[in-house]
Protein backbone atom coordinates (compact mmCIF):
# COMPACT_ATOMS: atom_id res chain seq x y z
CA UNK A 1 0.00 0.00 0.00
CA UNK A 2 1.01 3.31 -0.87
CA UNK A 3 1.71 5.59 1.95
CA UNK A 4 -0.37 8.57 2.77
CA UNK A 5 -0.97 11.09 5.52
CA UNK A 6 -3.49 9.87 8.45
CA UNK A 7 -5.64 12.40 9.87
CA UNK A 8 -8.26 12.09 12.55
CA UNK A 9 -10.76 14.34 12.43
CA UNK A 10 -12.41 15.80 15.79
CA UNK A 11 -15.52 17.14 13.91
CA UNK A 12 -17.10 17.04 10.73
CA UNK A 13 -16.26 20.60 10.07
CA UNK A 14 -12.41 19.56 10.41
CA UNK A 15 -13.18 16.35 8.17
CA UNK A 16 -14.87 18.30 5.09
CA UNK A 17 -11.94 21.00 5.51
CA UNK A 18 -9.28 18.42 5.27
CA UNK A 19 -10.86 16.71 1.95
CA UNK A 20 -9.81 17.44 -1.93
CA UNK A 21 -9.87 15.50 -4.94
CA UNK A 22 -6.84 13.60 -3.46
CA UNK A 23 -8.06 12.26 -0.44
CA UNK A 24 -11.15 9.57 0.81
CA UNK A 25 -12.68 9.50 4.26
CA UNK A 26 -12.13 6.49 6.30
CA UNK A 27 -14.97 4.90 7.85
CA UNK A 28 -14.56 0.98 8.39
CA UNK A 29 -11.80 1.00 5.67
CA UNK A 30 -13.59 -2.34 3.98
CA UNK A 31 -13.14 -0.78 0.47
CA UNK A 32 -10.38 1.85 0.83
CA UNK A 33 -7.73 -0.20 2.46
CA UNK A 34 -8.18 -3.41 0.39
CA UNK A 35 -8.30 -0.61 -3.08
CA UNK A 36 -5.51 0.96 -1.82
CA UNK A 37 -3.35 -2.21 -1.65
CA UNK A 38 -4.69 -3.66 -5.02
CA UNK A 39 -3.23 -0.44 -6.42
CA UNK A 40 -6.81 0.82 -7.72
CA UNK A 41 -7.04 3.67 -5.43
CA UNK A 42 -4.26 6.19 -4.21
CA UNK A 43 -4.88 9.01 -2.00
CA UNK A 44 -2.99 11.85 -0.77
CA UNK A 45 -4.89 12.19 2.48
CA UNK A 46 -6.73 9.19 4.40
CA UNK A 47 -9.20 11.49 6.74
CA UNK A 48 -10.63 9.22 9.75
CA UNK A 49 -14.04 9.78 10.61
CA UNK A 50 -15.07 7.31 13.29
CA UNK A 51 -13.98 9.69 16.13
CA UNK A 52 -16.99 11.80 15.68
CA UNK A 53 -19.23 10.68 17.64
CA UNK A 54 -22.16 12.52 16.35
CA UNK A 55 -21.89 10.29 13.24
CA UNK A 56 -22.73 7.22 14.87
CA UNK A 57 -25.87 5.45 16.57
CA UNK A 58 -29.26 4.51 16.05
CA UNK A 59 -32.63 6.97 16.96
CA UNK A 60 -36.54 5.88 16.27
CA UNK A 61 -39.08 8.02 16.23
CA UNK A 62 -42.74 7.33 15.31
CA UNK A 63 -41.91 7.63 11.25
CA UNK A 64 -38.80 7.27 10.97
CA UNK A 65 -35.64 5.54 12.00
CA UNK A 66 -32.05 7.29 11.49
CA UNK A 67 -29.04 5.50 11.57
CA UNK A 68 -25.71 7.50 12.07
CA UNK A 69 -23.15 7.37 8.90
CA UNK A 70 -20.42 5.24 10.96
CA UNK A 71 -23.00 2.97 12.40
CA UNK A 72 -21.51 -0.63 11.93
CA UNK A 73 -23.41 -2.94 10.36
CA UNK A 74 -22.81 -5.31 13.13
CA UNK A 75 -24.88 -2.35 15.18
CA UNK A 76 -27.82 -2.40 12.89
CA UNK A 77 -27.85 -5.94 13.45
CA UNK A 78 -27.82 -6.08 16.94
CA UNK A 79 -29.99 -3.01 17.28
CA UNK A 80 -33.43 -4.05 19.28
CA UNK A 81 -35.02 -1.04 18.29
CA UNK A 82 -34.09 -1.57 14.64
CA UNK A 83 -35.44 -5.21 14.58
CA UNK A 84 -38.94 -3.53 16.28
CA UNK A 85 -39.13 -0.84 13.58
CA UNK A 86 -37.71 -2.46 10.26
CA UNK A 87 -37.15 -6.19 11.01
CA UNK A 88 -35.96 -6.55 7.50
CA UNK A 89 -33.22 -3.87 7.39
CA UNK A 90 -31.55 -5.35 10.89
CA UNK A 91 -31.87 -8.68 8.93
CA UNK A 92 -30.43 -7.03 5.78
CA UNK A 93 -27.42 -6.00 7.66
CA UNK A 94 -27.09 -9.24 9.30
CA UNK A 95 -26.57 -10.68 5.85
CA UNK A 96 -23.77 -8.32 5.22
CA UNK A 97 -20.16 -10.13 4.38
CA UNK A 98 -18.73 -11.84 7.45
CA UNK A 99 -18.73 -11.09 11.08
CA UNK A 100 -15.59 -9.45 11.19
CA UNK A 101 -16.77 -6.95 7.87
CA UNK A 102 -20.02 -6.36 10.26
CA UNK A 103 -17.72 -5.68 12.65
CA UNK A 104 -15.50 -2.99 10.87
CA UNK A 105 -18.05 -1.88 7.87
CA UNK A 106 -20.50 1.23 8.63
CA UNK A 107 -23.87 2.28 6.72
CA UNK A 108 -22.41 5.18 5.43
CA UNK A 109 -19.15 3.87 3.47
CA UNK A 110 -21.33 1.21 2.01
CA UNK A 111 -23.51 4.14 0.59
CA UNK A 112 -20.87 6.39 -0.26
CA UNK A 113 -19.53 4.00 -2.00
CA UNK A 114 -22.85 2.32 -4.06
CA UNK A 115 -21.21 -1.03 -5.17
CA UNK A 116 -23.84 -2.45 -7.62
CA UNK A 117 -24.09 -5.24 -5.80
CA UNK A 118 -24.21 -4.10 -1.96
CA UNK A 119 -27.53 -4.61 -0.29
CA UNK A 120 -28.02 -1.08 1.54
CA UNK A 121 -28.66 0.74 -1.49
CA UNK A 122 -31.70 -1.30 -1.58
CA UNK A 123 -33.04 -0.47 1.29
CA UNK A 124 -32.63 3.21 1.42
CA UNK A 125 -34.61 2.90 -2.24
CA UNK A 126 -37.10 0.85 -0.95
CA UNK A 127 -37.61 2.66 2.38
CA UNK A 128 -37.64 6.68 0.94
CA UNK A 129 -34.27 7.25 2.72
CA UNK A 130 -33.47 10.68 3.35
CA UNK A 131 -29.50 11.02 3.52
CA UNK A 132 -28.35 13.52 5.40
CA UNK A 133 -25.18 15.18 4.95
CA UNK A 134 -23.10 18.65 6.16
CA UNK A 135 -24.63 20.81 3.63
CA UNK A 136 -28.08 18.71 2.49
CA UNK A 137 -30.72 15.95 2.36
CA UNK A 138 -30.94 13.95 -0.80
CA UNK A 139 -33.57 11.78 -1.80
CA UNK A 140 -32.47 8.04 -1.94
CA UNK A 141 -33.71 8.21 -5.66
CA UNK A 142 -31.18 11.48 -6.61
CA UNK A 143 -28.33 9.74 -4.37
CA UNK A 144 -27.48 6.74 -6.36
CA UNK A 145 -26.44 7.99 -9.73
CA UNK A 146 -24.44 5.20 -11.17
CA UNK A 147 -22.13 2.24 -10.59
CA UNK A 148 -19.90 3.57 -8.10
CA UNK A 149 -21.27 7.05 -8.52
CA UNK A 150 -23.50 8.97 -6.03
CA UNK A 151 -24.31 13.08 -6.18
CA UNK A 152 -22.07 13.65 -3.13
CA UNK A 153 -19.34 15.91 -3.73
CA UNK A 154 -15.66 15.28 -2.79
CA UNK A 155 -15.69 17.21 0.45
CA UNK A 156 -19.16 16.00 1.69
CA UNK A 157 -19.98 13.79 4.40
CA UNK A 158 -22.84 11.43 5.43
CA UNK A 159 -24.46 12.26 8.40
CA UNK A 160 -26.94 10.06 8.68
CA UNK A 161 -29.60 7.86 6.65
CA UNK A 162 -33.16 8.47 7.59
CA UNK A 163 -35.72 5.49 6.94
CA UNK A 164 -39.54 5.62 6.36
CA UNK A 165 -41.21 3.05 8.54
CA UNK A 166 -43.02 0.63 6.19
CA UNK A 167 -46.05 -1.32 6.74
CA UNK A 168 -44.67 -4.38 5.76
CA UNK A 169 -41.05 -5.04 4.28
CA UNK A 170 -38.72 -7.65 3.50
CA UNK A 171 -35.35 -7.90 1.36
CA UNK A 172 -34.38 -11.04 0.13
CA UNK A 173 -30.66 -11.83 -1.67
CA UNK A 174 -29.15 -14.81 -3.81
CA UNK A 175 -25.59 -13.96 -2.11
CA UNK A 176 -22.22 -14.81 -3.86
CA UNK A 177 -20.98 -17.54 -1.93
CA UNK A 178 -18.06 -15.85 -1.12
CA UNK A 179 -18.27 -12.14 -0.51
CA UNK A 180 -21.96 -12.59 0.27
CA UNK A 181 -22.39 -9.53 -2.07
CA UNK A 182 -25.34 -10.06 -3.54
CA UNK A 183 -25.89 -11.41 -7.52
CA UNK A 184 -29.50 -10.18 -7.00
CA UNK A 185 -31.20 -8.43 -4.11
CA UNK A 186 -34.66 -7.10 -4.38
CA UNK A 187 -35.92 -5.23 -0.90
CA UNK A 188 -40.03 -4.87 -1.27
CA UNK A 189 -41.41 -2.50 1.18
CA UNK A 190 -45.33 -1.08 1.32
CA UNK A 191 -45.86 2.08 2.49
CA UNK A 192 -49.41 3.79 3.75
CA UNK A 193 -48.17 6.04 0.27
CA UNK A 194 -47.19 3.16 -2.30
CA UNK A 195 -44.97 0.50 -3.15
CA UNK A 196 -40.96 0.38 -3.73
CA UNK A 197 -39.29 -2.95 -4.89
CA UNK A 198 -35.19 -1.94 -4.43
CA UNK A 199 -33.29 -4.17 -6.80
CA UNK A 200 -29.33 -4.14 -6.22
CA UNK A 201 -26.86 -6.63 -7.84
CA UNK A 202 -28.74 -6.90 -11.39
CA UNK A 203 -27.60 -3.43 -13.18
CA UNK A 204 -24.98 -1.47 -12.81
CA UNK A 205 -27.12 0.28 -9.77
CA UNK A 206 -29.33 0.15 -7.77
CA UNK A 207 -33.16 0.85 -8.73
CA UNK A 208 -36.66 0.80 -8.20
CA UNK A 209 -38.71 -1.39 -10.11
CA UNK A 210 -41.76 0.21 -11.26
CA UNK A 211 -43.21 -2.75 -13.10
CA UNK A 212 -42.93 -4.99 -10.21
CA UNK A 213 -44.26 -2.44 -7.85
CA UNK A 214 -46.83 -1.23 -10.05
CA UNK A 215 -48.47 -5.13 -9.96
CA UNK A 216 -47.69 -5.63 -6.41
CA UNK A 217 -50.47 -2.36 -6.16
CA UNK A 218 -52.45 -3.80 -7.47
CA UNK A 219 -52.51 -7.19 -5.67
CA UNK A 220 -50.14 -7.27 -2.59
CA UNK A 221 -49.43 -10.86 -3.48
CA UNK A 222 -46.49 -13.24 -5.13
CA UNK A 223 -49.25 -14.15 -7.63
CA UNK A 224 -49.32 -10.64 -9.22
CA UNK A 225 -46.06 -10.93 -9.94
CA UNK A 226 -45.89 -14.09 -12.24
CA UNK A 227 -46.80 -12.06 -15.55
CA UNK A 228 -44.56 -9.43 -14.96
CA UNK A 229 -41.74 -9.64 -17.58
CA UNK A 230 -38.35 -8.44 -16.07
CA UNK A 231 -36.22 -7.37 -19.43
CA UNK A 232 -32.45 -8.44 -19.44
CA UNK A 233 -31.74 -4.84 -20.44
CA UNK A 234 -29.21 -3.19 -18.67
CA UNK A 235 -28.71 -6.34 -16.59
CA UNK A 236 -25.43 -7.88 -15.55
CA UNK A 237 -23.72 -10.16 -17.04
CA UNK A 238 -20.58 -11.92 -15.56
CA UNK A 239 -18.85 -14.74 -14.81
CA UNK A 240 -21.13 -15.28 -11.47
CA UNK A 241 -24.47 -15.36 -13.89
CA UNK A 242 -25.77 -14.34 -17.37
CA UNK A 243 -28.54 -11.70 -17.66
CA UNK A 244 -31.08 -13.76 -18.69
CA UNK A 245 -30.44 -15.12 -14.80
CA UNK A 246 -30.61 -12.04 -13.36
CA UNK A 247 -33.96 -11.07 -14.72
CA UNK A 248 -35.18 -14.20 -13.51
CA UNK A 249 -34.00 -13.96 -10.44
CA UNK A 250 -35.24 -10.47 -9.73
CA UNK A 251 -38.46 -12.22 -9.93
CA UNK A 252 -38.23 -14.99 -8.03
CA UNK A 253 -36.45 -13.05 -4.81
CA UNK A 254 -39.01 -10.37 -5.47
CA UNK A 255 -41.58 -13.46 -4.85
CA UNK A 256 -39.81 -14.46 -2.05
CA UNK A 257 -39.73 -11.12 -0.66
CA UNK A 258 -43.40 -10.75 -0.58
CA UNK A 259 -44.09 -14.19 0.26
CA UNK A 260 -41.66 -12.79 3.43
CA UNK A 261 -43.85 -9.21 3.88
CA UNK B 1 5.33 9.13 11.42
CA UNK B 2 2.15 7.80 14.24
CA UNK B 3 2.35 7.39 17.45
CA UNK B 4 0.46 4.17 18.29
CA UNK B 5 -0.02 2.76 22.13
CA UNK B 6 -2.01 -1.01 22.25
CA UNK B 7 -2.62 -3.64 24.68
CA UNK B 8 -1.03 -6.35 22.94
CA UNK B 9 -1.79 -9.26 24.79
CA UNK B 10 -2.00 -7.93 28.56
CA UNK B 11 0.79 -6.04 27.67
CA UNK B 12 1.74 -2.03 26.89
CA UNK B 13 3.26 -1.51 23.95
CA UNK B 14 4.15 2.21 22.12
CA UNK B 15 5.42 2.09 18.85
CA UNK B 16 6.19 4.95 16.24
CA UNK B 17 4.81 3.33 12.88
CA UNK B 18 4.42 4.62 9.10
CA UNK B 19 0.66 6.63 8.59
CA UNK B 20 -0.15 3.71 6.76
CA UNK B 21 1.17 0.73 9.21
CA UNK B 22 -1.81 -1.82 9.16
CA UNK B 23 -2.79 -3.95 12.57
CA UNK B 24 -0.93 -7.13 10.61
CA UNK B 25 1.87 -5.33 9.81
CA UNK B 26 2.53 -3.87 13.80
CA UNK B 27 2.11 -7.44 15.15
CA UNK B 28 3.90 -9.36 12.61
CA UNK B 29 7.12 -7.13 11.75
CA UNK B 30 7.28 -4.44 14.36
CA UNK B 31 5.71 -7.30 17.74
CA UNK B 32 7.23 -10.63 15.84
CA UNK B 33 3.96 -12.04 16.43
CA UNK B 34 3.79 -13.99 13.25
CA UNK B 35 0.86 -16.73 14.84
CA UNK B 36 -1.38 -14.09 13.52
CA UNK B 37 -1.14 -15.08 9.65
CA UNK B 38 -1.65 -12.75 5.99
CA UNK B 39 -2.94 -14.81 3.57
CA UNK B 40 -4.99 -12.30 0.74
CA UNK B 41 -3.96 -9.53 2.80
CA UNK B 42 -7.58 -7.52 1.08
CA UNK B 43 -10.03 -8.75 3.83
CA UNK B 44 -10.96 -11.77 2.32
CA UNK B 45 -9.58 -15.06 3.74
CA UNK B 46 -9.77 -14.45 7.53
CA UNK B 47 -6.16 -15.59 8.01
CA UNK B 48 -5.03 -12.66 9.96
CA UNK B 49 -8.99 -12.56 12.58
CA UNK B 50 -7.36 -10.61 15.79
CA UNK B 51 -9.84 -9.88 18.97
CA UNK B 52 -9.65 -5.47 19.28
CA UNK B 53 -11.65 -4.51 21.69
CA UNK B 54 -13.17 -7.93 22.56
CA UNK B 55 -14.50 -8.22 19.04
CA UNK B 56 -12.78 -10.24 16.02
CA UNK B 57 -11.70 -8.03 13.35
CA UNK B 58 -9.47 -8.95 10.49
CA UNK B 59 -6.24 -6.96 11.06
CA UNK B 60 -4.80 -6.53 7.77
CA UNK B 61 -8.02 -4.24 7.02
CA UNK B 62 -7.34 -1.84 9.91
CA UNK B 63 -4.94 0.80 10.11
CA UNK B 64 -2.70 0.52 13.10
CA UNK B 65 -2.79 4.46 14.00
CA UNK B 66 -6.59 4.24 13.71
CA UNK B 67 -6.67 1.84 16.53
CA UNK B 68 -5.05 3.86 18.99
CA UNK B 69 -5.37 2.78 22.55
CA UNK B 70 -7.68 -0.57 21.87
CA UNK B 71 -6.75 -3.72 23.23
CA UNK B 72 -5.53 -6.11 21.46
CA UNK B 73 -5.47 -10.01 21.57
CA UNK B 74 -3.84 -12.51 19.34
CA UNK B 75 -3.11 -15.94 19.10
CA UNK B 76 -0.36 -15.95 21.11
CA UNK B 77 -2.67 -14.51 23.86
CA UNK B 78 -4.80 -17.27 24.11
CA UNK B 79 -2.91 -19.80 26.36
CA UNK B 80 -2.58 -19.12 30.11
CA UNK B 81 -0.15 -20.42 32.16
CA UNK B 82 1.08 -22.69 29.50
CA UNK B 83 -1.97 -23.94 28.94
CA UNK B 84 -3.99 -24.25 25.69
CA UNK B 85 -7.24 -22.57 25.67
CA UNK B 86 -9.98 -24.50 25.16
CA UNK B 87 -10.73 -23.63 21.62
CA UNK B 88 -6.72 -24.47 20.64
CA UNK B 89 -7.56 -27.78 22.35
CA UNK B 90 -10.30 -28.91 20.43
CA UNK B 91 -8.94 -27.81 17.46
CA UNK B 92 -6.16 -29.99 18.73
CA UNK B 93 -8.01 -33.20 19.41
CA UNK B 94 -10.62 -32.97 16.27
CA UNK B 95 -7.68 -32.63 13.54
CA UNK B 96 -9.60 -29.12 12.97
CA UNK B 97 -6.19 -28.58 11.05
CA UNK B 98 -4.54 -29.48 8.29
CA UNK B 99 -1.84 -26.95 6.99
CA UNK B 100 -2.23 -25.18 10.39
CA UNK B 101 -2.34 -21.30 8.08
CA UNK B 102 -5.97 -20.82 8.35
CA UNK B 103 -5.76 -21.72 12.09
CA UNK B 104 -5.23 -18.62 14.00
CA UNK B 105 -7.94 -16.81 12.12
CA UNK B 106 -10.31 -19.74 12.69
CA UNK B 107 -9.54 -20.05 16.33
CA UNK B 108 -9.84 -16.33 16.57
CA UNK B 109 -13.17 -16.11 15.33
CA UNK B 110 -14.39 -19.27 17.03
CA UNK B 111 -13.22 -17.91 20.21
CA UNK B 112 -15.44 -14.56 19.26
CA UNK B 113 -18.53 -16.89 18.34
CA UNK B 114 -18.61 -18.60 21.60
CA UNK B 115 -19.19 -15.11 23.17
CA UNK B 116 -21.75 -14.21 21.20
CA UNK B 117 -23.33 -17.62 21.49
CA UNK B 118 -22.48 -20.74 23.89
CA UNK B 119 -23.50 -23.77 21.95
CA UNK B 120 -24.04 -23.15 18.12
CA UNK B 121 -25.59 -25.40 15.86
CA UNK B 122 -23.63 -26.51 12.75
CA UNK B 123 -25.14 -24.21 10.66
CA UNK B 124 -24.56 -20.98 13.32
CA UNK B 125 -20.93 -22.21 13.04
CA UNK B 126 -20.94 -22.32 9.50
CA UNK B 127 -22.20 -19.00 9.32
CA UNK B 128 -20.27 -17.37 11.97
CA UNK B 129 -17.17 -18.88 9.95
CA UNK B 130 -17.90 -17.73 6.53
CA UNK B 131 -15.18 -14.83 6.52
CA UNK B 132 -12.64 -17.56 7.49
CA UNK B 133 -11.63 -19.43 4.48
CA UNK B 134 -9.59 -22.68 4.70
CA UNK B 135 -7.56 -23.75 1.84
CA UNK B 136 -7.25 -27.23 2.96
CA UNK B 137 -10.80 -27.95 2.66
CA UNK B 138 -10.84 -28.67 6.43
CA UNK B 139 -14.12 -27.24 7.48
CA UNK B 140 -16.11 -30.61 8.64
CA UNK B 141 -13.21 -31.21 11.16
CA UNK B 142 -13.22 -27.56 12.30
CA UNK B 143 -17.38 -27.33 12.54
CA UNK B 144 -16.13 -30.36 14.98
CA UNK B 145 -13.90 -28.76 16.74
CA UNK B 146 -15.72 -25.51 17.75
CA UNK B 147 -18.57 -27.51 19.05
CA UNK B 148 -16.39 -29.95 21.15
CA UNK B 149 -15.13 -26.36 22.71
CA UNK B 150 -18.89 -24.85 23.42
CA UNK B 151 -18.96 -28.44 25.24
CA UNK B 152 -15.92 -27.69 27.25
CA UNK B 153 -16.28 -23.89 27.74
C1 LIG C 1 -15.05 -9.62 2.32
C2 LIG C 1 -16.08 -8.53 2.18
C3 LIG C 1 -17.42 -8.89 2.00
C4 LIG C 1 -18.40 -7.91 1.87
N1 LIG C 1 -19.69 -8.31 1.67
C5 LIG C 1 -20.66 -7.39 1.52
C6 LIG C 1 -22.00 -7.77 1.32
O1 LIG C 1 -22.37 -8.95 1.35
N2 LIG C 1 -22.93 -6.79 1.14
C7 LIG C 1 -22.59 -5.47 1.17
O2 LIG C 1 -23.46 -4.63 1.00
N3 LIG C 1 -21.33 -5.07 1.38
C8 LIG C 1 -20.35 -5.99 1.56
N4 LIG C 1 -19.08 -5.56 1.79
C9 LIG C 1 -18.80 -4.11 1.90
C10 LIG C 1 -18.68 -3.63 3.34
O3 LIG C 1 -19.77 -4.08 4.07
C11 LIG C 1 -18.63 -2.10 3.56
O4 LIG C 1 -19.91 -1.57 3.65
C12 LIG C 1 -17.98 -1.37 2.49
O5 LIG C 1 -16.72 -1.97 2.29
C13 LIG C 1 -17.77 0.13 2.75
O6 LIG C 1 -17.95 0.57 4.07
P1 LIG C 1 -16.76 1.08 4.98
O7 LIG C 1 -17.37 1.66 6.20
O8 LIG C 1 -15.76 0.03 5.18
O9 LIG C 1 -16.18 2.29 4.10
P2 LIG C 1 -14.71 2.77 3.78
O10 LIG C 1 -13.93 1.72 3.08
O11 LIG C 1 -14.09 3.38 5.00
O12 LIG C 1 -15.07 3.95 2.76
C14 LIG C 1 -15.56 3.66 1.45
C15 LIG C 1 -15.80 4.96 0.67
O13 LIG C 1 -16.86 5.69 1.25
C16 LIG C 1 -16.50 7.01 1.58
N5 LIG C 1 -17.15 7.32 2.86
C17 LIG C 1 -17.16 6.56 3.99
N6 LIG C 1 -17.92 7.13 4.93
C18 LIG C 1 -18.42 8.27 4.39
C19 LIG C 1 -19.28 9.31 4.88
N7 LIG C 1 -19.80 9.26 6.12
N8 LIG C 1 -19.57 10.34 4.05
C20 LIG C 1 -19.05 10.37 2.81
N9 LIG C 1 -18.25 9.45 2.29
C21 LIG C 1 -17.93 8.40 3.07
C22 LIG C 1 -14.98 7.00 1.66
O14 LIG C 1 -14.47 8.28 1.29
C23 LIG C 1 -14.61 5.92 0.66
O15 LIG C 1 -14.51 6.45 -0.62
C24 LIG C 1 -18.06 -6.52 1.93
C25 LIG C 1 -16.71 -6.16 2.12
C26 LIG C 1 -15.75 -7.13 2.26
C27 LIG C 1 -14.33 -6.69 2.47
S1 LIG D 1 -5.15 -11.65 5.33
FE1 LIG D 1 -6.64 -10.46 6.29
S2 LIG D 1 -8.44 -11.33 5.53
FE2 LIG D 1 -6.94 -12.38 4.39
S1 LIG E 1 -5.68 -26.04 7.45
FE1 LIG E 1 -4.66 -25.46 5.66
S2 LIG E 1 -5.70 -23.66 5.15
FE2 LIG E 1 -6.92 -24.44 6.71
Amino acid sequence: MKTFNYHSAKDVKEASKLASSNSAFLAGGMTTLPSMKLGLASYKDIIDIKRIKKLSGIKVSGKTVTIGATTKHAEVANSKEVKKAIPSLAALAEGIGDPQVRNRGTIGGSIANNDPAADYPSACIALNATIHTNNRKIDAEKFFRGMFETSLKSSEIIEAIEFDIPQKSSYQKLPNPASRYAIVGVYVAKHKTGINVGVTGAKSCVYNDKDLSGALSNNFSSSAIDNVKVSTSGMNSDIHASAEYRANMVKVFAKKAVDAC
Amino acid sequence: MQKVSLEVNGKKVTKEVPDHTTLSGLLRDILNLTGTHIGCDTSQCGACVVHVDGKSIKSCTALAVDLDGSKVTTIEGLASNGKLHPMQEAFKKMHGLQCGFCTPGMIMSAVDLLKNKKNPNDQEIRDWLEGNICRCTGYHNIVAAVKEAASKM
